[in-house]
């Protein structure tokens, strides 16, 4: 199936293609269907059916010349490109474009770990490292500092932090994007900036200082498509010396007001790393009639579920906290927060968890989900949510995520419950909300009221239920205040579109800058609902 | 004419000396390619009395013992087969670029492959 971007004649096309091949060799351009198939979003939720985004070809350069040379040839053609970094953003895209017919600027090959300072705790790669290749290095080269990584480590740092991925250690390191310092990008016109102090020739605090003099433009690089980033570097965390967790559970459920409130002055006085916020009267889902409860109109009272609590000898909510430090200043970390919760909630219980050195044996990372990557190391082990081991009917291959960002209240997490819970029983979706979700902090700073949504290659209903569901989810969200950190492609447009403050003052500035740095409208056309004066039509 | 066959057979001992240094490296590639690339999912870690890794739990769930869920015990599993799965992928699977695992190096996992399960009969 030969596919062309818009706009762009098949001569053009294959003069470009020419000059690719000169620029990066003729094994490096693909461009027959089945080398572009594995370039198709697995994932995606038009899997199959003509809206599905499709590349017209791959380029795989190997440096930033070659890079240069693909942008350039580009230019001349007015062809658009589309790049990735390890292409697994899966549930977000994966490596297909935006707009059907760009050609994906595939960066797997640029794969070198540049720099790695185990004293100033800092990393500078190329965009095709993954969390696995970083991960190796540090390791290999016995340095005492972690990564943060995302759940599935072959991601790539530059590429997870483009797309504002979290992970799961402490608070300024789960931000991926915010602990970034320092970037290098080809710009539109074959150009490469340095930002910060790598602005200077030979600076030597390139990942030291991230704000140089003047303007810190590194930030316009995320979700957004002003140019193609060859090496960024980050802000590591000291390998701590001991890991220590303990949970807290509170008995009524409009204690989760102070139970955030403590929470949130422990993460931001940086005592504690991610908390794990859980809700203990789940043990009572096997109960049609608390079910019920739990999904009721309007939601159910407090009265109710104080009920349900105490008849059920339960606690209305949990959360499991992460201490990672000096043996001594953890336990002392510890005291010192269940001094705060006993003062602020009555009736609060502490659970004691675990007190153990690092590195943890194998042994103690397998005792618990997800200890491993709250220790920085990368693995896949969270493919399992989409596998038959957990849902042995294989209805779903994949799935994409809704993740609308929430200020960090109970009064946010009350209103989303009611009104996500509303929202479910009203659209097609076998997933759904109610009374006891509970809110991710992976984002030190805000809470995401997650939810997943399936996707199907073999099954097209699936996904247009999907689609359905997303969109109204979307709608729903924007209409109380809340929008997305994050989205496939295809729903890119309509999240932007509920950035509307000012007649959408902020899309509008985003696009005049991407009219005037990228002129020909040749990079990643549409990412981040970013989209060029010659492409602006397609805008959804 | 014997001096000949001495050689002739002289040469097939050095021939089949060097194909068995190219296989083993093929062999030790393909491991290196299958650890990179398929054993964070379909590795054998065991945690407890169950598969640990998503994939190979997962084909125990598919195959329900009729076949192992272990891909370093799979038979069935020349280049060709391999290639379907890699460059298709397969229900939560994506498909892998040639970018990330080339041609050659799904020859090399099958040649692995094929050696791993030889020693498990």
């Amino acid at each position: 199936m030969a596919i062309l971007p818009p706009g762009v004649s098949q001569r053009d096309f294959n003069a470009a293609v020419r000059l690719f091949k000169e620029a990066v060799g003729e094994a490096w351009v693909f461009t027959s269907d089945e080398d572009l198939g594995p370039y198709r979003d697995a994932y995606a939720t038009h899997w199959g059916e003509a809206e599905e985004r499709r590349a017209s070809a791959a380029v795989c350069p190997k440096s930033v010349e070659e890079v240069q040379a693909v942008v350039r040839a580009a230019n001349r053609y007015k062809v658009p490109v589309f790049p990735i970094s390890t292409g697994k953003n899966f549930a977000y895209g994966g490596p297909a474009p935006n707009m059907t017919g760009t050609v994906v600027l595939d960066l797997k090959r640029m794969n070198k770990v540049l720099e790695l300072d185990g004293d100033r705790y800092t990393a500078l790669v190329e965009p095709g490292v993954s969390y696995f290749d970083l991960y190796r290095a540090i390791q290999d080269r016995g340095l005492k500092m972690w990564i943060d990584c995302p759940d599935p480590g072959w991601g790539s740092p530059i590429g997870n932090a483009l797309d504002h991925g979290i992970g799961y250690t402490f608070g300024p390191y789960r931000d991926h994007f915010g602990s970034r310092c320092g970037v290098e990008v080809v710009l539109a016109n074959g150009e490469v900036m340095r930002t910060g102090m790598g602005a200077i020739p030979n600076a030597g605090s390139w990942q030291d200082y991230p704000y140089g003099y003047g303007p810190e433009v590194s930030g316009l690089f995320g979700q957004a498509n002003y140019g193609i980033v060859t090496k960024m570097g980050f802000w590591l965390m000291p390998q701590p010396e001991s890991y220590r967790t303990a949970t807290v559970t509170v008995p009524k459920r409009g204690d989760l007001q102070k139970l955030i409130s403590v929470v949130n002055y422990l993460e931001h006085s940086h005592l504690i790393g991610e908390p794990l916020f859980g809700a203990p009267l789940r043990a009572l889902m096997g109960n049609a009639a608390f079910r019920e409860t739990i999904v009721k109109a309007g939601g159910p009272s407090d009265a109710e579920m104080d009920r349900y609590a105490s008849d059920n000898n339960l606690h209305s909510w949990s959360v499991e906290l992460q201490f990672y430090g000096p043996e001594a200043t953890n336990a002392a970390n510890w005291a010192h927060a269940q001094a705060r919760f006993a003062a602020e909630i009555p009736g609060v219980r502490f659970i004691e968890g675990d007190s153990l050195k690092i590195p943890l044996t194998e042994a103690q990372i397998d005792a618990a989900p997800r200890r491993g990557v709250r220790h920085g190391i990368p693995s896949l082990d969270v493919w399992s949510i989409v596998t038959r081991s957990i849902d042995p009917t294989g209805v779903n291959d994949g799935h994409i995520g809704f993740a609308p960002i929430i200020p960090r209240t109970a009064e946010a997490v009350f209103k989303a419950q009611r009104v996500f819970t509303d929202a479910f029983r009203s659209i097609e979706t076998i997933f759904g909300a109610n009374a006891l979700t509970v809110p991710q902090a992976w984002h030190r700073r805000s809470f995401i009221f997650f939810t997943t949504l399936p996707t199907s290659r073999t099954n097209p209903e699936v996904n247009r239920k999907t689609r359905a569901s997303m969109l109204k989810l979307i709608e729903i969200g924007a209409a109380n205040g809340w929008g997305e950190y994050r989205a496939p492609p295809e729903f890119q447009d309509p999240i932007v579109n509920a950035y509307s403050f000012g007649d959408h003052s902020l899309r509008r500035f985003s696009e005049a800058m991407k009219d005037a740095v990228d002129p020909n409208g040749i990079l990643a056309p549409g990412r981040g609902g970013i989209w060029p004066k010659r492409f602006r039509g397609n805008r959804a | 004419m014997k001096r000949v066959l001495i050689g002739l057979a002289a040469a097939l001992a050095l021939g089949s000396g060097a194909a068995r240094a190219q296989d083993a490296a093929q062999v030790q590639r393909g491991q290196q390619v299958f650890t990179a690339w398929c054993a964070p999912c379909h590795g054998g870690k065991r945690v407890g009395n169950r598969w640990a890794l998503p994939a190979t739990a997962s084909l125990e769930v598919k195959y329900k013992g009729e076949k192992p869920a272990l891909l370093e015990q799979r038979t069935d599993l020349p280049a060709g087969a391999l290639k379907l799965f890699i460059r298709g992928g397969s229900q939560s699977m994506p498909a892998f670029r040639k970018v990330e695992v080339s041609d050659p190096d799904i020859d090399a996992i099958a040649a692995y492959l094929q050696s791993t399960s030889a020693k498990g009969r």
